[in-house]
């Protein structure tokens, strides 16, 4: 039952076999025998779900309406503020951190009666690629325990593969949901910014950052998305424009359909296997009559510059509240207000996250400022120009979501750069906007998975659903769990 | 102002709190004296995940501001972060505008003793307030405490350009400031409850041999007063020649930045603060989770219909439609709209301006300042007033019983007319009546009748002064002077 | 491009974060390489290019000035590292 996707277990639950209580059970008892080796989870209620599942049972019974989740399990990673319940983003600052409000998405998925099950592991403010720099736990890999589950949203990629969950929400800053979906072999969506609001997502880069599901396959995207999507008046970045029942048309293929097929995209550095896979993916399209087209994204080239630029910027401005002084972690010793700040600091923040904070620091600072960051953003500006180009020409556009398969564990810990360049095909979608998603396309010989990256334009995630769908209905890949 | 060997140069920065009954970015009350941290929610408090939503009455009232100022109002703007830390600043950057504020280009008009000065304005923006830090006394005295009701409330910041030549001219500025913006509403500028704040920029000039020589800018603070503004402008200035005289430090010279001074207005100094071994580095940048403001005509008309008449404009209107002089309309305008209005009922009520002006300017601002109250909180509506001055006029009234009257209808209540009833002043107008009591006061007063008889002319003023105690001066005193003549030649 | 320790040292100050003396050596090896790699932005053509702060052109975006709901104290001072009364206590500021 844990391997079954939520549209198949909410449709076993509407027949009337079996109940949330003992659904909501079963991924309990996964958690408790599989987590132990994943360590997807940070923090698991089980009291609280099962309260909430037996709720949903004793409401079904009456006859109640009930919500689009009604009964499902969603782990939802540790960057999304829970009322009450330990919000820690991976970090040692956060430690102790209750928020008096839910993000959100959150209140979102309370009003859909999905059984809230835990919170996932993720690197530190989501600043990684491998889950790594999380300050708790070591996620690893369902499908090859010695290897990373990407990041940064790795626990809870990690824990759909592993069936502890059948849902689980991410947040997507340079790839931080596509990346580890990729890794895992699960269905990874990062929604148009705006999209969902980020109200209660504890901010790396507000920019890029989006709210964005992960699941089994695409159609529980969808299905997740249709709860989490749409205006909220709480964040000005909120769009307001109406949410699509993504789940009707999604069986619907996109005929005519052209597939853009960046050059850029399959140069040097793309692995061998990954782009055999990702060029399998094409052909499957193609087979469906979808026409290919040869596009380019030349500024492409500077995404990964531009990106640890703005990112990094940002985020210096809005980690600097984690002082010490209203919330967080304080330094036991201080001599004085300035030494309290660097201190408590110095050390509840992780290495990565100090290197990020001096980097966006010392790019804005006087005298480098118009050098790095007016000038990446004015690159940021012809990187969405490249994809307004393309999307006149083509639907959608495919391409690998990760250079690699899952690498080993600590392989890349030492050289932050190499892990940057990791992000390298999806850090443009954040930097423009654009919606995007991973999906599976295969496995390396080694018995890794392979993702597809498929992208839209802003708010075409109807579209881009239903692209998904189209390979996802000609294979099987979406259908493989790992042996745990 | 006497001499000085000096010029003095200054440019103030103006931060008003806007009346809004909510924060800048969120729905917390900005009332003023609320206990400690009982108005906060997790966007003003900082916390992690909350995000900022704009309060567009705050826009709406700047742009009338603006507007009210001359300024010119930019067709886009932004917002962008400040950072710096600070503990009354939870998130450590302070939501503000930078290179592209909402307005500029403005100015302000103010009376000198030379006559009208237009002050310039380079820039109004809009920005978030920061908490209040509390230095504990006594006890241990290591802990400031922090308090973050007013973290977030709306601030108006108002750049005035260096062209105020004197601390009289920038308390003057500060004044019709804050006329303004009260007249229009957008603040209570109240500088006891920090609704309105001023740093001032102050250097001299000095001329010598080969011209003239600026000295360091000194940024002086802590300014709690309009009467310190100008305390510390004049000590500032002079600290500055004697430092000048002794060390020739000039603005420009190498080494030498803006340096910030505190004013203490107990010892009457400015203290120039120890240089913090580093300049700040604000590291401005757009926020991020603020989206641009576009402003277009439409919009700015709409703000511009509700300015009504500007204090400028109604000086001039009601010197020259009631004859007043600048003394008076000064008086008059300087009470805000709600006085002026109630002044402009209160000529037409009674049909004649200059009683009015008297009566508003002597005796009911009494009463207002007496009671630390608001024209719009006085018992009396202007025609009641009206219907008194018209009133002592008909029937004669001295000015000391109207003020009796006066004061019973402020006090007691009632029309001017029931009052004189009740307190006894109705005239003593019948001929025969007061012939009668002319009499009476005659015989009573022989001698004085016979000195008059004498040719002392004077004599008829203590029969006159009999007669008006008998009357409680109800009579009519050229009524009296024709009787008591006719009869002292009769006799 | 080169970093010396003392540019690091400038930014741990300006970002208050303390770091180690080996803490920051190696900081400022890392970040010299990160610089180093973006500095390639200089080769991109940006003249007459607007800056793109924001993926969406999205403006005007307000709220009514109507009261909502505060924390109560207590709520609000719940994470409080250390409360006072109903403040937030820090280290005595020296203006």
């Amino acid at each position: 039952m844990i391997e079954h996707t939520a549209a198949d277990l909410l449709a076993t639950l509407r027949k009337g076999d079996g109940s949330a209580e003992s659904l909501t059970g079963a991924f309990l008892d996964a958690i408790r025998q599989r987590d132990t080796r994943v360590r997807a989870f940070l923090h698991v209620d089980e009291a609280a779900a099962l309260e909430k599942a037996h709720d949903i049972d004793a409401r079904r019974k009456r006859g109640e309406p009930l919500g689009a989740l009604a009964g499902i399990p969603v782990a939802v990673k540790d960057v999304l503020c829970t009322a009450g319940q330990r919000t820690t983003c991976g970090s040692k600052v956060l430690q102790s951190f209750v928020p008096p409000y839910d993000a959100h998405v959150i209140s979102r998925l309370r009003r859909a009666d999905a059984v809230l099950i835990g919170k996932t592991n993720m690197d530190e403010f989501a600043m990684g690629s491998s889950t790594e720099n999380s300050a708790y736990q070591i996620t690893r890999n369902p499908w090859e325990l010695a290897c990373t589950p990407g990041g940064s949203s790795g626990g809870s990629a990690a824990a759909v593969a592993a069936c502890e969950t059948p849902l689980a929400l991410g947040s997507d800053t340079g790839g931080s949901i596509r990346q580890p979906a990729s890794l895992c072999g699960v269905v990874g969506l990062k929604p148009t910014y705006g999209r969902v609001s980020r109200f209660g997502l504890v901010a790396f880069a507000s920019s890029l950052d989006q709210v964005g599901p992960l699941t089994h396959d695409v159609r529980d995207a969808a299905l997740l998305l249709e709860v989490i999507a749409g205006h909220d008046a709480r964040d000005s970045t909120s769009v307001d424009r109406p949410v699509p029942k993504y789940t009707r048309t999604l069986d619907d293929p996109v005929q005519p359909l052209t597939i853009g097929v960046p050059r850029e995209y399959f140069g040097a550095g793309l692995d061998g296997e990954v782009e055999q896979a990702v060029r399998a993916a094409l052909k499957v399209y193609e087979k469906a009559g979808t026409k290919l087209l040869d596009v380019s994204l030349p500024y492409s080239q500077y995404a990964v510059a531009t990106y640890y630029v703005v990112a990094t910027a940002e985020a210096s401005s809005n980690l600097a509240r984690y002082d010490g002084v209203h919330y967080g972690h304080r330094a036991a010793k201080h001599d004085d207000l300035i030494d309290l700040y660097c201190r408590s600091r110095g050390e509840g923040f992780g290495a990565e996250v100090k290197r990020r904070i001096m980097l966006g620091t010392y790019v804005l600072s006087s005298g480098y400022k118009d050098a790095y960051y007016v000038k990446s953003l004015q690159v940021r500006r012809l990187i969405k120009d490249d994809f307004d180009r393309a999307f006149a020409q083509c639907d959608v556009i495919a391409g690998p979501v990760s250079p690699t398969a899952a690498f080993r564990l600590g392989d890349r810990s030492d050289d932050p750069l190499a892990m940057y360049l990791s992000d390298i095909y999806t850090i443009s979608a954040n930097l423009s906007g654009i919606a995007g998603i991973s999906i599976p396309c295969g496995f390396t010989k080694g018995g890794l998975p392979i993702g597809l990256q498929l992208q839209a334009p802003p708010f075409e995630e109807e579209k881009l659903l239903r692209v998904a769908r189209m390979h996802e209905r000609a294979t099987d890949w979406h259908t493989r769990r790992p042996k745990l | 102002m006497a001499d000085l060997p000096y010029r003095i140069v200054i440019g103030l920065e103006v931060h008003v709190q806007l009346l809004t009954q909510t924060k800048l970015f969120c729905g917390c009350s900005t009332r003023f004296g609320q206990p400690p941290n009982s108005a906060t929610c997790p966007v003003c408090l900082g916390l992690p995940g909350a995000l900022p939503v704009m309060n567009r009455r705050a826009f709406d009232l700047a742009v009338k501001a603006a507007l009210a100022l001359n300024c010119r109002i930019a067709s886009f703007t932004k917002w962008d972060r400040k950072n710096y830390y600070y503990p009354d600043l939870p998130k450590n950057y302070q939501i503000s505008q930078y290179d592209l504020p909402f307005s500029s280009d403005g100015h302000l008009d103010i009376q000198t003793p030379e006559g009208t000065k237009r002050i310039g304005i380079i820039r109004a923006h809009l920005e978030e307030d920061a908490g209040k830090l509390l230095h504990e006394e006594g006890g241990s005295g290591k802990d400031s405490l922090v308090d973050l009701n007013r973290t977030g409330t709306p601030l108006l910041e108002i750049v005035s350009q260096p062209e105020l030549s004197a601390p009289e001219e920038a308390k003057a500025y500060l004044e019709e400031l804050r006329l303004l913006l009260k007249a229009l509403e957008i603040s209570d500028c109240e500088m006891q409850e920090g609704s309105l704040r001023c740093d001032a920029n102050v250097n001299i000039h000095v001329p010598h041999a080969d011209g003239v020589a600026a000295t360091p800018i000194v940024e002086v603070k802590n300014l709690n007063s309009f009467r310190a503004v100008e305390r510390a402008i004049k000590f500032e200035a002079n600290r500055q020649y004697g430092q000048f005289q002794s060390d020739g430090k000039k603005l420009g010279d190498r080494g030498v930045s803006k340096a910030t001074a505190g004013w203490d207005d107990v010892r009457g100094v400015t203290v120039v603060q120890r240089r913090k071994e580093e300049a700040s580095d604000y590291r401005y940048f757009p926020d991020p989770d603020l989206v641009p403001i576009e402003v277009d005509s439409a919009w700015i008309a709409e703000v511009r219909a509700l300015l009504g008449e500007l204090p400028a404009a109604q000086r001039t209107r009601l010197q020259s439609q009631y004859a007043l002089s600048a003394y008076d309309t000064e008086v008059i305008t300087r009470q805000g709209r709600p006085f002026v209005a109630y002044f402009e009922e209160l000529a037409r009520g009674c049909g004649d301006a200059a009683e009015a002006k008297n009566w508003l300017t002597n005796e009911i601002l009494q009463t207002l300042n007496d009671r630390k109250s608001d024209v719009r909180a006085f018992p009396q509506p202007a025609d009641a007033i009206a219907e008194l001055i018209r009133e002592a006029k008909a029937t004669g009234l001295n000015k000391q019983r109207a003020r009796d009257v006066y004061a019973h209808m402020v006090s007691e209540g009632g029309t001017a007319k029931e009052v004189i009833k009740k307190l006894g002043f109705t005239p003593v107008t019948d001929e025969g009546q007061l012939r009668d009591i002319v009499r009476r006061a005659m015989a009573a007063n022989a001698k004085a009748v016979t000195d008059f008889k004498n040719g002392k002319v004077k004599a008829a003023d203590a029969i006159k002064g009999a007669v008006m105690r008998e009357t409680k001066g109800m009579a009519r005193t050229e009524m009296v002077q024709q009787i008591l003549l006719e009869e002292l030649q009769r006799a | 491009m080169s970093l010396t320790v003392d540019d690091t040292r400038w930014v741990a100050h300006l970002a208050r974060l303390q770091l180690a003396d080996a803490e920051l050596a190696t900081m400022t090896r890392q970040l010299g390489a990160i610089l180093d790699y973006v500095t390639q932005l200089q080769q991109a053509r940006t003249d007459n290019v607007e800056p793109l702060a924001h993926p969406l052109p999205i403006h005007n975006v307000f709220r009514d000035d109507s009261p909502a709901p505060s924390l109560s104290v207590d709520a609000a001072l719940a994470n409080a590292p250390q409360r006072r009364d109903n403040f937030f206590a820090v280290p005595a500021v020296l203006d």
